[in-house]
């Protein structure tokens, strides 16, 4: 991977340290990622995906370090982050769409600006249930799509996805993988993917990153040059299996075989 | 229309076990007078005696302990609630006064209230507002972390977390915690009626009742104490499932 030059960097960290009981996850932790890039991660269980999300997302302390936005902090600047479990996330009180208005009504946005941006995510992800229903009375899917609306309705500078996809069945998957990679690179949002799934990270990303077991260090960084939009088909192409040979021969050596 | 059928039958069928047995007189008429006569005579007393005006007071009573109650015990409860090592620090205390019978303080508030009022409001509102802390509390502290981390992303300050999430995580608990504290305040209620110095509701009445050997009239208050709690258990059974609709889902 080429350097990216910290004026390209929408996210930048620099020498993070994590521990959690005196068990270091991160000890001098460097990343950067490029604006409008998609970066997948994978690792393990526990070597610590989450943790870095979270700490980006300013929902947890580093012990040391840094985390900037194209120099700024988390707080100065607008986020989204899409939760594994859409049942825990989404607040059941409210009717879909009000969940999707709820960020935006934060900024302090005109009712006229939400509603604009609210069509527009609708129209721009497909939507053809009804978002006046309650969360719970929507498929998993749906709400796991809901989810992901309320997170990109702030425009984000960095979206965070952890393991979006992983209570969903894989037909519900695929289709959702392939709204939200349109979505994505039609406006450009720059996001971190965790993924436990190696198909789905080379499909979403412009960029992989393989996580060792810890304390965790970057196994190897894999650039995904595929064309854009990667359809079905593309799985059986050329270019995707030699990417997925290297990450699965990194993954044997660095993860699998530690 | 089952769901009516099958409790009119048990208490029909209660009725008929009841008649049989003063029809039988396996006891005492003025011990057991039979239903109809309970029911005439208490009939009697709501129109041309003060069983109308006991009802009203003692539900005036329970409902006033019990609006004292909440707007003790639902803020304190949600504020100790996300003070969670707070709450570790008080809640022998409150679990302590929550399982002390309220009848044993009795003495204790007619020296800070006087006898009067307030005292019988005073009881059931602290035995109520502890249940209902409590409630609400426990709701905080099992709110989805999930759903607090995702305000906070979403640029919640932690006043508006408090009052658009962990308030409604604790809805549900809290309902429960309000449906147990008004039948407790009723309850406590009633008793203070017969032993703190009182003339009306209907505690007092079942005493009046007993000791004028009017059996008939004390089966009466009886039953209607029991409607009473049974009708609010009921009204905030379906508060529940109106109010917290996504409970369980
Ligand atoms: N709050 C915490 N307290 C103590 N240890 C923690 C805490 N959060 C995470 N850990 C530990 O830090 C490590 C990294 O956790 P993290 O959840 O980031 O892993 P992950 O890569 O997301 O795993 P998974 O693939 O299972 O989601 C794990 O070993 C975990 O046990
Ligand atoms: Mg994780």
């Amino acid at each position: 991977m080429s350097e990216i030059s910290p004026r390209q960097a929408a996210l930048s960290v620099r020498g993070l340290k994590k521990a959690f009981g005196g068990v270091a996850v991160y000890d001098g932790f460097s990343l950067d990622v490029k604006r409008g890039d998609i970066l997948a991660v994978f690792g393990p269980n526990g070597c610590g995906k989450s943790t870095l999300i979270n700490m980006a997302a300013g929902l947890l302390p580093v012990d040391a370090g840094h985390i900037l936005y194209d120099g700024q902090t988390v707080d100065e600047v607008r986020i989204g982050y899409v939760f594994q479990n859409y049942r825990e996330a989404l607040f059941p009180w409210r009717r879909s769409a009000e969940n999707i208005r709820y960020p935006l009504r934060r900024m302090g946005l005109r009712p006229a600006e939400i509603e604009a941006r609210l069509e527009r995510l609708a129209a721009d992800f497909r939507v053809r249930f009804d978002l006046n229903r309650y969360p719970y009375e929507l498929s998993g899917g749906q709400q796991q799509l809901v989810s992901i609306m309320r997170a990109l309705a702030v425009e984000p500078e960095v979206l965070f996805l952890d393991e979006p996809f992983s209570a969903l069945d894989y037909e519900t998957t695929l289709s959702l993988r392939s709204l939200l990679q349109q979505v994505l690179k039609a406006r450009r949002t720059t996001t971190i993917l965790v993924s436990h799934d190696l198909e789905e990270s080379i499909v979403l990303a412009d960029r992989i990153l393989m996580l060792t077991r810890r304390p965790t260090t970057v196994a190897d960084d894999v650039a995904v040059a595929l064309p854009w939009p990667r359809e079905a088909a593309m799985l059986s192409a050329p270019e995707f299996v030699a990417i997925k040979a290297r990450c699965l021969e990194t993954f044997t050596r660095a993860v699998a075989g530690a | 229309m089952r769901a009516l059928w099958t409790p009119a039958l048990g208490a029909a069928g209660f009725i008929g076990l009841w008649w049989l047995a003063v029809l039988l007189r396996l006891a005492d008429p003025v011990l057991l007078p039979s239903p109809l006569e309970t029911f005439n005579d208490t009939a009697h007393a709501f129109t041309h005696g003060p069983l109308l005006h006991d009802l009203w007071r003692t539900v005036t009573r329970t409902v006033l302990a019990f609006l004292v109650a909440c707007a003790i015990g639902v803020p304190l409860g949600l504020l100790l609630g996300a003070k969670e090592n707070v709450y570790r620090a008080v809640e022998f205390v409150i679990d302590f006064f929550r399982s002390t019978p309220a009848s044993a303080l009795f003495p204790l508030f007619l020296i800070l209230f006087g006898v009067g009022e307030g005292t019988k409001i005073a009881v059931a509102a602290f035995g109520a507002a502890l249940v209902i802390l409590f409630n609400a509390a426990y709701g905080v502290m099992n709110a989805r972390r999930t759903r607090l981390l995702a305000a906070r992303v979403m640029g919640a300050r932690p006043l508006r977390v408090l009052f658009d999430v962990l308030l409604w995580e604790a809805m549900p608990q809290i309902l429960v915690g309000m449906r147990s504290g008004v039948s407790l305040a009723l309850v406590i209620v009633v008793v203070a009626e017969m032993f703190i110095g009182s003339t009306d509701g209907l505690g007092q009445r079942v005493i009046i009742a007993q000791s004028l050997f009017e059996s008939a009239l004390m089966y009466g208050v009886i039953f209607v104490a029991g409607a009473l709690g049974y009708l609010l258990n009921l009204a905030f059974l379906l508060a529940e499932k109106r109010f917290v609709h996504w409970a369980g889902k």
